[in-house]
């Protein structure tokens, strides 16, 4: 996987074919990739699934209208057939591609290749999560950790002369614990995962188990949600969902553009306090959501958002920048090369604050705590959105008392976001899996402690 | 596709294999997104994938991939049978047992689908949009108008001699409409199934967008409560879909089902009837067989309130020492089949929807649910999701509303399940379900 997938004169022809109907921009996107997942459930190795698939996607954009199609393998005949099945629509006079420049390919560094790690040793990285969630008490009665190592080498090539690779390593393990006491029986859920090879293994991942272990323990003890509106503080790390969801998505250039986000027309705007500073940055060493170059060779940046409260940038692919006279902000992803990229976010996160997480809090008479959610969604036209808190608790009196099950978080971007008055010191990144238009992408969320002054909580406890 | 099949499994038995399943899958897909009166892109591809399942001595290990090629197909069986090795053994793992004839199974495919060329459909597309916007001047347009149509062929070919073949058919058009009042944008999702595109009515579904946005037009929330709640055909499919995943043998031997204690007890009202149907020809789910080629069939699930029983696959079936059920699902030949459902159909009642409202008299309709992957624990059932719709009074449609939770859990949802309406629909929401609304007697809404 090493190298570029694609011969730099198999690109020109291809691309040479994709225009000979005209347009005004052609591009062939190539890809590799491979991976192992596996998994211990019941104390069990099982689930041991390897995968391989090659192949590209080519697009011909004419008119405002693309057109599109991919082959499996890298066959170059298939490839130019991919491109002339593309562009068979278009009836136009023959477009010539620009000559490609020299590959350019920076890939992240990886130090350990997962691939070259014996499966044994992925087994019993599993026995170890296994044992360590377990030996959290004995009402731990399931557990199943999974671990996925996945790698994709890709390589670009377009008409306007760009001709870039990439080589993209990521390993991720998740736990999930189920506790049991009489009837009463809860979860808890943990991840940890990076754009690095199997070093990020090696530190402590026995504690990823016992943390998800805890949650599911804790939460034996929990009482119903409140329901109603009140002040939230959401926890770090994970919690950056939050921002992910109520303005990354309406950020994204292509919701922008049809008037389908509550955040158009906004640009310059104070949309938040100042004391809100954010980004979206695609090249965050190691990251989750992190790569060498977006999925149309544009090199990945960090992209300020949010300045002390003012709305400073769209997230673009290479259509929308072109629409809006501006460069992409790196942002075009795709799934694989069965897929079109559209703009979509990489590591999106709320910059550190100088709040303390103790007295954010404090300051709080009641209210609740989002320690960490499942996810959540928005509906970026009209600004609704909804997170599923994962692990919550009360505040009384300016205190954490006891766990909540069964919450959610509900509430209107704008809203939402001008009401966020304070963000804490302290700061994390986590892994999340955003969908969008049918398609999955890593993408990483963080932040501090945040405090949102007034949001509707929906439990059970009216 | 059988030959592919029939050559993956004698590679992989050739590898070292002690039994062995391959799955061959190919499918043609379609896809024109419009927007603005204009086809915004228009995708057509073809793809072909083999997944392979190897078992040696109670270790079960699975790998895929797209080269087709004799060398490639060789790879694919090796690395199964090398993933099989690294896995602990599992006395209950076994391939199914061969021999049961797959029942004949008609209308699974529209053979009229040829006759849609790419200009056709995005014809189809553009009309979905027109008439989203056509319908009412505070529609300012669509976010989008999205045709897709695939046709699927299907082998599946096992050790034992289970497996078989067959080709079906699919096709769907949605649209998010964007209308404007004086609170804001308001959207609204129109959607058509079938299988093929002359199954689709693009008016129709431009029509239920432009109705559904603009009815949202002034929304406010509800007061925080327990109330009577009616749920519309999408939503209660919603969470019909979540109650197949409940009902899968797999998650129930696992601890992971609020159902796993309740075979044979009362989980539901007396209204609410649940089967699950793999023969349906409305059904995109239905095939002659499953994912590891047993027959598909119909199953009872909740009759009488009662739970009969769970969803099998041939090794959740093995280990409760029951019969499988036909459902081995599978998402395409990347992943290995696993418990899911077919299409679950719930019965329809008497009552039409104004039957329904009266019935629930003062409470809340709800229209569209947000966040159900996040807002449901499915190993509790236990729910709080986003919700939006209507305010019910005096037994009709009031206010919308909007930027509520509706909260309670799976099962004690169903025990408060006070009737079905009379007219069901098929949502391809997640799974395949045909439901028509229900009216449930009491959930916590939690608005303002």
């Amino acid at each position: 996987m090493s190298g570029e997938l694609l011969d730099r004169s198999v690109a020109e022809r291809v691309l040479t074919r994709a225009l000979a109907h005209g347009g005004e921009f052609a591009e062939v996107f190539a890809e590799s990739r491979g991976g192992l997942t596996m998994a211990i459930d019941e104390s069990r190795i099982e689930s041991v699934q390897s995968g391989a698939e090659q192949g590209a996607g080519v697009r011909v954009v004419s008119g405002g209208t693309t057109y599109f199609a991919h082959v499996d393998g890298l066959d170059p005949a298939d490839l130019e057939r991919a491109a002339g099945e593309a562009a068979a629509a278009l009836r136009g006079d023959r477009a010539e591609p620009r000559p490609l420049r020299a590959l350019e390919s920076a890939p992240l560094p990886v130090e350990r290749r997962p691939e070259q790690v014996p499966t044994p040793r992925k087994a019993e990285l599993l026995r170890e999560l296994d044992e360590r969630g377990r030996g959290e008490g004995g009402e731990v009665f399931q557990l199943r950790a999974s671990y996925a190592e996945g790698r994709r080498g890709v390589t670009v090539a377009n008409s306007e002369g760009l001709f870039a690779g990439d080589d993209r390593t990521r390993v991720r393990i998740g736990v999930q614990a189920v506790a049991r006491r009489g009837d009463r029986v809860e979860t808890g859920a943990e991840t940890l995962g990076a754009h690095r090879g199997y070093e990020l293994l090696e530190e402590e991942p026995g504690e990823i188990a016992a943390g998800a272990a805890r949650k599911a323990l804790t939460l034996l003890d929990a009482v119903p949600a409140p329901a109603g509106s009140m002040p939230v503080v959401v926890g770090g790390g994970f919690g950056g969902v939050l921002f992910h969801e109520m303005t990354g998505h309406g950020l994204e250039a292509d919701h922008v553009q049809k008037d389908a986000s509550v955040y158009a027309g906004r640009l310059g705007d104070q949309v938040a306090q100042p004391l809100l500073t954010a980004y979206d940055d695609g090249r965050l060493a190691g990251e989750w959501g992190s790569d060498g170059i977006d999925d149309e060779g544009t090199p990945t940046r960090k992209t300020e958002v949010i300045a002390e409260g003012r709305l400073t940038s769209f997230l673009y692919d290479r259509l929308t920048a072109g629409r809006d006279g501006v460069a992409s902000t790196g942002n075009g992803r795709r799934e694989s090369f069965r897929h079109l990229p559209i703009p979509r976010m990489t590591n999106t996160y709320i910059a550190p604050g100088d709040a303390r997480p103790k007295e954010m809090i404090a300051e709080v008479g009641r209210g609740f705590y989002a320690v960490s959610f499942g996810g959540g969604q928005v509906d970026p036209a009209t600004g609704d959105f909804v997170f599923g808190v994962s692990e919550g608790y009360l505040i009384e009196d300016g205190r954490v008392t006891a766990p909540c099950r069964g919450a959610t978080l509900i509430g209107n971007c704008l809203d939402a976001l001008a009401a966020i008055d304070a963000v804490g010191d302290d700061f994390w990144m986590k892994t999340g899996i955003c969908g969008k238009g049918g398609q999955r992408v890593p993408v990483g969320t963080g932040q501090g402690h945040v405090r949102i002054a007034a949001m509707t909580v929906g439990g059970t406890e009216v | 596709m059988r030959e592919l099949a029939e050559q993956a499994l004698a590679a992989a038995l050739e590898a070292g294999a002690g039994d062995a399943e391959a799955y061959a899958g190919e499918t043609a897909r379609r896809e024109v997104r419009a927007h603005g009166g204009k086809v915004e892109s228009l995708a057509a591809a073809t793809q072909r994938g083999l997944g392979l399942r190897a078992w040696i001595e109670g270790r079960v290990g699975y790998a895929y991939g797209t080269d087709l090629s004799r060398a490639g197909v060789a790879e694919i069986a090796a690395r199964g049978v090398e993933a099989a090795r690294a896995a602990d053994p599992d006395e209950f793992a076994a391939p199914p047992a061969g021999g049961e004839e797959p029942p004949a199974l008609d209308g699974l495919s529209d053979p009229g689908l040829g006759e849609w060329p790419a200009d056709r459909v995005a014809e189809l597309a553009l009309a979905v949009e027109r008439a989203a916007v056509g319908h009412d001047d505070r529609v300012r347009g669509v976010e989008q108008a999205v045709y897709v149509d695939s046709a699927d062929r299907v082998a599946v070919a096992c050790s034992s001699g289970a497996g078989g073949e067959y080709e079906t058919s699919s096709c769907y058009a949605y649209t998010q409409a964007l209308a404007t009042g004086d609170t804001g944008r308001e959207t609204g999702l129109g959607f058509g199934i079938g299988r093929g595109p002359g199954g689709l009515d693009p008016a129709a579904i431009g029509r239920e967008a432009a109705g559904r946005a603009t009815a949202m037009i002034g929304s406010g929330k509800p007061a925080s409560r327990a109330c009577p709640v009616v749920l519309d055909a999408t939503v209660a499919a919603s969470f019909v879909g979540l109650l197949g995943n409940a009902l899968g043998a797999d998650a129930v031997q696992r601890g992971r089902s609020p159902l796993a204690s309740l075979l044979g007890e009362r989980v539901a009202a007396d209204a609410f009837v649940l089967r699950d149907d793999g023969l349906d020809p409305d059904g995109l789910a239905s095939a002659p067989i499953d994912a590891e080629g047993v027959p598909r069939r119909r199953t009872p699930l909740v009759e009488a309130g009662t739970l009969r029983t769970f969803l099998h696959d041939t090794y959740t079936a093995r280990r409760a020492g029951a019969a499988s059920t036909g459902n081995a699902g599978r998402s395409g030949y990347r992943a290995p089949p696993s418990v899911a459902a077919s299409n679950l159909i719930v019965a329809p009642g008497e009552l039409e929807l104004d039957g329904l409202l009266g019935e629930a008299g003062d409470g809340v309709y709800v229209t569209d649910v947000a966040g159900l992957h996040a807002g449901v624990n499915p190993v509790t059932g236990v729910f709080s999701v986003g919700a939006s719709g209507r305010a019910i009074r005096g037994g009709e449609l009031a206010e919308p509303l909007r930027e509520f939770t509706i909260a309670s859990d799976l099962v004690s949802m169903l025990r408060s399940v006070r009737a079905a309406g009379a007219t069901p629909r098929w949502v391809p929401f997640g799974a395949s379900v045909s439901t028509p609304p229900l009216l449930i007697g009491e959930m916590t809404v939690a608005g303002s």
